[in-house]
């Protein structure tokens, strides 16, 4: 088997604070391969941006520190990497954009000058020829204004217009992997739906790997390939796009699933999961989605936590199909660990 | 950007018509009589009657102020009272002095301020963070006609290094700068003060930002995300700062041109007041007054090449 493009391995990631600390990631597995876009959902203050921004080594450290594991780049831990080592990869073979293009664009220097940035630190190019490719990049990311553009500064531009500028400053160096974190989150709808027109044909022209953040897994669906589903710093579930839809096996998956309002039923109230996500100052010694799990099973969950790990042969699912959770490490149970429609018809009437 | 120029200049007018106005009242309302302090406490009281109608002091004080203003309509700050200089000409020896002496006390502020407040921002929390806050709070806390005293004290009496007090007739050479460094320092040591912890919470504020990251995340470099993109959205609030402080940097040199006795328009303004000089101490005001308000101009014009949001039509 090779390398895949990015592994990251057990990663644990711990925030400092005055009180107590945070453990922020708790063993954080996610393998994304060549050319594929691997999307990672979850709530928020689950670990998803924590996880990418462990990738660059953007975290602000104070207070975040990384306490373990590996983050391969390429076969490379980058966790060896100096802060001035990262800078080679960062921009360069691994571009970010992030959630709000508000904040996330410097306001007082030209929008040229911000796209052409990386490629002056990392390609050998003057500065006309930058700005170039940043005109011709731009323009492949939907702004046909262009080469007024370059001139303006950020407070001119409308959010969608400076998501297509931070996504054509992450491309201008084509980098191998595109961080996308929650792309969509700060626009409105019709925004969202054609970024993510964009982000699906570049990642096709461009033969790149995108990590795909977002809580809205409707827009998820809408990209990814593969899914890795996190809760509280931790991985629930992995599979493919098609399966997670079929067959969700983690408790959270599910639940998260049957939050996504459906034009076909009518629905009292719109399901949610009950609580939130729990925080924790010390290692969590169980499954973190203990205390708001519908199918809690008592000690097992509450004591051990739960690996990931293919669901066993009752189920039908792909082979890279893995959950962590109890109800499949269960040797016992065959049937499917959930009540199945009829179950529920069976008790109602 | 020209329109504006011209609606400020426009507001210029009466703000100096304010200014004056209120200076002439302050030096009338005062008590002592320029007749008198010429002629000294022993003169004859005719003598003083005819000396105050000789320089005009009988008119009543409005009387005195509009023709005051109708003199420097026409660029004409009339004469001093005690010496019978033309008072443009007294204040046009003294002021490159002070303007020299201001400049460079600006020119100090800046060169200790801003590289002390960056790295207290960047290495926050470090032995360098809290050497520069102690730095700052040092020089702050310490009055700038006393660092003045103790500086000739130290420098020139005990070491004597520099000369007591005076300006050097050149400039740019060795001389200049042995007169010119304590007063400069003295003056501006304490706007250093001022000004790192200014550039440090607004570095802070800026490291912070989300648009920081995405510098850094574009591997261009720490040096480069500090001075592309941190220093510029920096220099906003320190444009404010140093806006505010010019007038302070002119009054502070009141003082500290009379403690090292140089030749300024500061020392002149002290002793034209001790001697009831009216015409110098208006004329003084006046010239401080349009300094403050063209700086303070040219800081709002400095706003728009640091901040492209900020527009004036």
């Amino acid at each position: 088997m090779t390398e895949p493009l990015l592994a990251i391995d057990d990663l644990n990631v711990r925030f400092r604070t005055e009180d107590e600390p945070v453990y922020a990631l708790n063993g954080v597995d996610i393998t994304i391969e060549h050319n594929e876009v691997m999307g990672i959902i979850g709530e928020s203050g689950c670990g998803k941006s924590v996880t990418a921004l462990s990738v660059l080594q953007l975290l602000q450290s104070p207070p975040a520190e990384i306490i373990g594991g590996e983050i391969r780049y390429k076969g490379e831990n980058l966790l060896e990497r100096s802060d001035s080592e990262m800078d080679e990869i960062r921009g360069n073979e691994i571009s970010m954009i992030y959630q709000d293009p508000m904040k996330a664009l410097n306001p007082v220097l030209t929008i040229g000058q911000q796209v052409t940035e990386p490629l002056l630190a990392h390609r050998d190019v003057t500065k006309d020829e930058a700005i170039d490719e940043a005109i011709e990049m731009l323009r492949a990311c939907g702004l046909a204004d262009a080469e007024r553009l370059v001139d303006e500064y950020p407070h001119s531009l409308s959010g969608g217009m400076r998501q297509r500028v931070m996504i054509a400053m992450g491309l201008i160096t084509k980098p191998d992997l595109l961080i996308a974190d929650e792309p969509t989150t700060a626009l409105d709808v019709t925004t969202q739906a054609k970024i993510l027109d964009l982000l699906e044909d570049i990642s096709d022209e461009f033969d790149m790997s995108i990590m795909y953040i977002s809580h809205n897994l409707a827009t998820v669906s809408e990209v990814a390939d593969r899914i890795t589903v996190m809760y509280a710093g931790t991985v629930a579930e992995r599979c493919t796009m098609n399966e997670l839809f079929e067959l969700p096996l983690h408790p959270y998956t599910r639940k998260l699933i049957e939050s996504i309002p459906k034009l076909d039923t009518v629905h009292e109230r719109l399901p949610a999961i009950e609580g939130s996500v729990p925080t924790f100052n010390e290692p969590p010694s169980g499954c973190p989605f203990a205390s708001r799990c519908p199918q809690y099973i008592g000690s097992a969950c509450d004591e051990v936590v739960p690996q990931a790990q293919p669901p066993g042969e009752a189920y039908d699912v792909e082979a890279e199909h893995t959950v962590a959770c109890h109800l499949y490490t269960d040797a016992s149970s065959e049937k499917p660990p959930w009540t199945t429609e009829e179950q529920t018809h069976d008790s109602a009437y | 950007m020209l329109k504006y120029v011209i609606r400020r200049l426009l507001v210029m007018i009466p703000v100096l018509l304010g200014v004056t106005v209120l200076i002439t009242l302050l030096i009338n309302l005062s008590p002592g009589d320029p007749a008198r302090a010429a002629l000294g406490a022993q003169a004859d009281a005719q003598a003083v009657a005819n000396l105050r109608q000789e320089i005009g002091l009988d008119q009543p004080v409005y009387i005195r102020y509009i023709e005051w203003v109708a003199g420097v309509l026409q660029g004409d700050l009339g004469t001093s009272i005690v010496t019978g200089e033309p008072v443009n000409q007294m204040i046009m020896e003294r002021l490159p002095a002070t303007l020299e002496l201001s400049i460079v006390a600006i020119a100090i502020t800046f060169v200790i301020a801003l590289p002390l407040g960056v790295i207290s921002a960047v290495r926050q929390y470090t032995w360098m963070d809290t050497g520069s806050m102690v730095f700052a709070i040092f020089w702050l806390s310490m009055p700038s006609f006393w660092l003045g005293l103790i500086l000739i004290l130290l420098f020139s009496v005990e070491l004597g290094i520099t000369p007591i007090s005076g300006r050097s007739g050149t400039i740019f050479t060795v001389e200049w700068l042995s007169y010119l460094a304590l007063p400069a320092f003295a003056i501006g040591a304490r706007r250093a003060g001022l000004l790192t912890r200014l550039t440090r919470s607004s570095m802070l504020e800026i490291i912070n930002e989300e648009y920081i990251r995405t510098a850094k995340g574009k591997g261009i470099g720490g040096r480069a995300v500090i001075y592309t993109h941190a220093m510029k959205n920096a220099m906003i609030p320190i444009a404010t700062l140093v806006g505010l402080q010019i007038p302070m940097v002119l009054s502070g040199s009141v003082i500290i041109e009379y403690v090292f006795s140089w030749p300024g328009i500061g020392r002149l303004l002290v002793d034209s007041v001790s001697r009831r000089d009216y015409p110098v101490v208006q004329g003084i005001v006046l010239v401080y007054a349009v300094i403050v308000l063209f700086a303070n101009l040219i800081v709002d014009i400095a706003y728009t090449q640091f901040d492209p949001r900020v527009t004036y039509d």
